[in-house]
């Protein structure tokens, strides 16, 4: 398995040309630039800059290539549905329980629908709510976490409070009491819910980011400019965050896959809503475990590819940011046994 | 000192936070959740038990709700939960509520602590022996498995071992046709029922525990005394166990503490999957069975409880590492 790897490891653009922490992003805005140029560019170009990076480390990075493999492969299905499943995925029209054939390359479920329809239109709902939430809740915790950590004093302690009530109060429980009061989520009710109540974590990592900034010059420049905060925050801080907010965003999006899916299980979704999670459901309740095991197996196997997607991604990420997490070769694990 | 006297701050406000949700929520949805109750089981509840539910939820109710809220509170504070409405009709849900908790404990807890150990000794062997087949193989095995949903890993396991297999009851924590009661028989029936969802529970939450604790360790193993130890010469058990876990422990006792709100989530659907009847499967009878009472006693048992396994961990890291004493 290691050796796979060996020769990636010295070419890696990752490791040895760039130093790889997400922090020296900052260091084009501390110096290089004298103050009064079009600043708003220079935010960008450190956007950018982050983003040609990460783009190279997916290539580089076999972890990060196999999530946005999957990635794409999903947002291909959830796109364009109705090009590879051809039977409408509501439509009770055939017999029930079908096996498997060319025509149903799943079979049929208890209500008499094509399987194989219903898992491929079923990625549509996941995959808006895993972006609606991924981008909402990221979009709050930025806002907060770096307000939060720019402003300090006062702000700082009322913001960092919310967001660490928000943190321990245990999420799956109050979802399921909210759904419970919902009668039945929606797509665009369930990315609310999820978004208002599954920001806190990544509020306080991106929080402690922008501490670490608090005192850089170019900050001190735009101050002495008089750049009102909310410019300074959206404009100067953000942009140099952009790798840690990526990650926020693939964190928030595995976690909206995950909770929905389970919401969805329970019931607490829209149940005429096709989706891996209410197909669940409905095979749950239909005794699906002795007739249909696939009903079960494949909704539950989608389920687990796109959030693997998300989490390796997310792994790489850890991986590029953190030198040290990198696979080695086992030289070093031999020179660590021998004095044992 | 203030350190533990601030968390012990921190620890009332997200009580009261919980506390004022679970007040507020019901009253903020569109639609009034007790006329659906009522609409919905029309007849069905006691003219009695209808008083009641309109006066937690305050409909038809002259009370303002400032003194709607204080009298909720003092509810809570002299544990009255009111009666069940449909779950168990008229069964006080304190009552309720016990006789699930012992069950969640035994399963839930047990698994986690258990899910604690192993996870946390096998990453320290993987980052001891980095590079080796356990380490290259491990990361990417336990990032796919933390993503497994609880529930359906559940299923899978139900599907394979309860049904195809036959090998393991996968319904209730017990065989009906037993008598409760500390007999062995009784007990190795219970063991056996806990089985398959103590398995499904341990399998989705130790890869998180594998990969804090290796990542961090990894970090400590890099660092000078580590190597001091190495140059030392001492025995290679001792550098691992004395000097590079006990250090690289610290993030994983918090994160004990952060991720038992997820288990606790994760149990609960586990406990729906297998049909055992502890806090969360309780939770989830009165949510499809629109049982107010019992839904809001029980979501507040379960945000009590983890807030106070926090409270907990937090007091044992300032125990533990000096450092946090001092730190916000």
């Amino acid at each position: 398995m290691a050796m796979l790897r060996a020769p990636r490891g010295p070419g890696e653009p990752g490791s040895g040309t760039e130093p790889g922490q997400l922090t020296p992003l900052v260091i084009p805005g501390a110096g290089g630039l004298p103050t009064g140029l079009p600043l708003a560019g220079r935010g960008g170009i450190a956007g950018a800059r982050a983003l040609r990076r990460m783009a190279r480390a997916i290539t580089s990075n076999r972890k990060a290539t196999a999530g946005m493999v999957l990635l794409v492969f999903f947002i291909l299905v959830g796109l364009f549905p109705g090009v590879i499943a051809h039977d409408d995925p509501n439509a009770e029209t055939y017999r029930r329980f079908m096996g498997l054939s060319l025509h149903h390359l799943l079979g049929t479920t208890a209500l008499g629908q094509d399987m194989f329809a219903q898992v491929v239109w079923g990625a549509r709902p996941v995959l808006l709510i895993a972006f609606g939430v991924g981008v909402g809740a990221t979009v709050i915790a930025m806002l907060i976490g770096v307000a939060s950590a720019y402003l300090g004093g006062v702000w700082d302690g009322g913001l960092s409070v919310i967001t660490d009530v928000l943190l321990v109060i245990p999420l799956f429980p109050l979802l399921i009491v909210i759904g419970s009061y919902l009668h039945g989520a929606g797509t665009l009710v369930m990315i609310a819910v999820i978004t208002a109540t599954g920001w806190s974590y990544t509020a306080r990592q991106l929080r402690a980011q922008a501490l670490s900034l608090r005192n850089r010059d170019f900050l001190e420049a735009a101050r002495v400019r008089g750049e009102r905060s909310l410019y300074i925050i959206v404009v100067e801080i953000i942009p140099t965050m952009t790798s840690l907010i990526v990650a926020s965003f693939l964190t928030n999006a595995l976690y909206a896959v995950l909770f929905s899916s389970s919401l969805q299980f329970i019931g607490l979704g829209d149940p005429s809503v096709t989706s891996w999670g209410t197909m669940l459901y409905w095979a749950q309740n239909n005794e699906a475990f002795q007739v249909a095991p696939l009903w079960i197996i494949v909704p539950g196997l989608c389920i687990v590819s796109l959030g693997a997607a998300f989490a390796l991604l997310n792994y790489a990420f850890d991986e590029i940011g953190n030198p040290a997490l990198r696979p080695v070769r086992s030289m070093r694990g031999n020179r660590v046994k021998r004095p044992g | 000192m203030r350190f533990v006297l601030r968390r012990l701050g921190f620890f009332v406000l997200t009580l009261w936070v919980a506390l004022t949700l679970n007040f507020l929520l019901p009253r903020m949805m569109p639609g009034n959740p007790a006329l659906a109750v009522i609409g919905k089981f029309r007849g069905g509840i006691s003219p009695q038990a209808v008083k009641v539910l309109e006066a937690q939820f305050g409909v038809g109710s002259h009370q303002s709700l400032v003194s709607q809220y204080f009298s909720y509170l003092g509810n809570v504070a002299t544990f009255k939960f009111g009666s069940s409405l449909t779950t168990q009709p008229g069964a006080s849900v304190g009552r309720i509520v016990l006789d699930a908790i012992p069950w969640t404990l035994g399963l839930v807890g047990v698994t986690t602590v258990l899910a604690f150990v192993l996870g946390t000794g096998i990453g320290i062997v993987a980052a001891w022996r980095r590079g080796g087949r356990l380490d290259s193989i491990m990361p990417p095995l336990f990032v796919i498995m933390t993503v497994i949903p609880y529930f359906w890993l559940g299923l899978v396991l139900i599907l394979v071992f309860g049904v195809k297999l036959k090998w393991l009851p996968y319904f209730f924590s017990y065989n009906y046709t037993l008598t409760p009661g500390f007999t062995p028989s009784f007990i190795g029936n219970v063991a056996e029922h806990a089985i398959l969802p103590a398995f499904t529970l341990l399998i989705t939450t130790i890869g998180t525990w594998i990969l804090t604790m290796r990542n961090t360790m990894i970090t400590t193993l890099a660092e000078d005394y580590v190597r001091m130890a190495r140059a030392k010469g001492l025995p290679g058990y001792r550098i691992m166990l004395d000097y590079a876990a006990r250090n690289a422990i610290l993030p994983n006792l918090t994160g004990f503490a952060m991720s038992l709100g997820f288990v606790v989530g994760g149990a609960i659907l586990i406990e729906v999957v297998f049909n055992y009847q502890g806090v969360g499967y309780m939770l989830l009878q009165a949510v499809n069975n629109l049982d107010y009472p019992l839904m809001q006693a029980l979501f507040l048992l379960i945000s009590v409880a983890v807030l106070v396994a926090i409270l907990l961990s937090d007091i044992a890291t300032a125990v533990l590492d000096p450092r946090t004493r001092g730190a916000k």
